[in-house]
């Protein structure tokens, strides 16, 4: 069990880890990691790493999922056993269905369901080694599988979590900060169309620190999908430009 | 997009703008706010008289007259279910398979006919948003492949695979002596002298499938055929 840390800025204001308050974890991005998917990424943030894989658009095996004037998104988010400190049971808890039901929503404004009606396009999110941020990770992971996969969107996302923690507004939550600190406040951002598709919050922050906090995620955000951009220009390999 | 920047290939992403498109119509396109952006990666051909969109990525969306080459997957008391490498199973129905009229006599074992694992050559005749493709084996040149090898592509790569005014695959059968056939399905089939020509052409599309987005492939994949030909001594 982790315990509460006795203080979370050195005489520096550096936090635990030594990043400053508006400074992103290390981030890490790979597409095409699975074969037998259609489209797979794996993102790292800091410590925390999920995989995503994208399957379809396809038949679905359940006809009662059947929409008969888009593709319907089915997004399974998943905690692998090993991946928290204490082994996390591998059934799929409350927690677990509602962050799927959540990235589901954080999806779908940019996914272009309606070309495929009748179909469905499945996501699995696999967090393989959890240290905060999970879902936002995921929705990172999740944007880069669909774009890997050919799924055709309106933009990419991203997703990076907000938090405040001994009333400092600090990006990209680390555990610690995310368990004893006073906020968390995921966002998942599409910065080419100027959407945000998911924004939490748990715990309590005034007005001035989440406008401020939303400031310093939409700016992690439009870096990330940069990122992203890099991965998958990156994946497709030697494009001439004559 | 400034000057010196014309007349070039430029990869695009997904909510990546698209800009002097003369295409009318792209499914992997999209307006937003009056400017139309791409939807999945692909290539912008920017030229004088106007730029054109390549999908890298993407899939093959049915349509009535096509001729697809499906494999059959399972069946129902009276048609056969076909991947068409598309997002939707195509059915083939057992009075079509053998050109039998509304309440005619089919074979008592028509299963045998047309088993799972084969590949046939069909053509759409009615597909719709409510129904799935139905196919039709009624015509010359369609029905079951007996003989030579099916390659599975991505559809996108099919204009790669055939090449400007069918350069490409006329440069394949040139230098393979084979016949290819590419169905707008993503599914090559191959027929040639001997197993190990099918086994080098097999190869040299699936180099296309790869490379499809670099340039001089034709030549490249000229040298491949010729090369592996002299090699494996066919």
């Amino acid at each position: 069990m982790h315990v509460r840390p006795a203080k979370f800025f050195d005489e520096n204001g550096r936090r635990l880890d030594g990043r400053l308050p508006d400074e992103m974890r290390p981030v890490d991005m790979k597409v095409g990691v699975l074969s037998n998917a259609d489209g797979s990424a794996i993102v790292s943030y800091g410590k925390t790493k999920v995989l995503a894989a994208v399957y379809g658009p396809r038949e679905p095996l359940q006809k009662y999922t059947v929409l008969p004037d888009r593709a319907s998104l089915f997004v399974r988010y998943h905690m692998a056993p090993f991946s928290t400190e204490e082994r996390k049971s591998p059934v799929p808890t409350r927690r677990e269905v509602e962050i799927s039901k959540v990235l589901r929503e954080a999806l779908e404004p940019v996914v272009i369901t309606e070309l495929f009606p009748r179909t469905v396009i499945e996501v699995y999110v696999e967090v393989l080694q959890s240290d905060g941020g999970t879902r936002t990770a995921s929705a990172t992971a999740a944007s880069l599988a669909l774009a890997d996969a050919g799924i055709p969107m309106r933009a990419l996302v991203a997703g990076v979590a907000i938090g405040k923690v001994d009333n400092v507004v600090v990006l990209d939550l680390n555990e610690p900060e995310d368990n004893f600190g006073e906020a968390d406040m995921p966002v998942v951002a599409a910065p080419d169309l100027g959407l945000i598709t998911l924004f939490q919050l748990n715990g309590v922050m005034t007005v001035e620190e989440t406008q401020k906090g939303l400031d310093m995620a939409l700016k992690a955000i439009s870096e990330l999908v940069e990122k992203e951009k890099q991965t998958l220009r990156s994946s497709i390999e030697e494009v001439d430009v004559e | 997009m400034s000057q010196e920047e014309k007349v070039k290939k430029v990869l695009v992403l997904p909510g990546d703008k698209v800009e002097g498109i003369k295409q009318a119509q792209n499914i992997y396109l999209f307006d937003y706010n009056g400017e139309k952006r791409a939807a999945v990666a692909g290539l912008l051909d920017i030229k004088d008289e106007g730029a054109s969109f390549v999908p890298l990525k993407g899939f093959y969306f049915p349509n009535e007259g096509d001729i697809v080459i499906g494999l059959v997957t399972s069946h129902a008391a009276a048609n056969w279910f076909l991947d068409i490498n598309s997002p939707y199973q195509a059915t083939l129905s057992i009075q079509d398979f053998f050109g039998v009229k509304q309440g005619g006599q089919v074979p008592d074992d028509p299963f045998t006919y047309l088993k799972i694992g084969d590949y046939v050559k069909a053509r759409i005749v009615a597909f719709d948003r409510v129904r799935s493709p139905a196919l039709t084996v009624q015509d010359k040149g369609l029905g079951r492949i007996t003989e030579g090898t099916v390659v599975t592509v991505r559809p996108v790569k099919v204009p790669r695979i055939i090449g400007k005014k069918g350069s490409m695959i006329e440069t394949i059968k040139s230098a393979s002596g084979c016949d290819v056939f590419v169905a707008v399905n993503g599914r090559v089939h191959i027929t040639c002298q001997n197993e190990i020509l099918q086994e080098i052409v097999a190869e040299a599309i699936k180099m296309i499938e790869t490379q499809s987005h670099t340039t001089g492939l034709t030549a490249r994949v000229k040298q491949f055929i010729e090369e592996e030909r002299r090699v494996r001594g066919v």
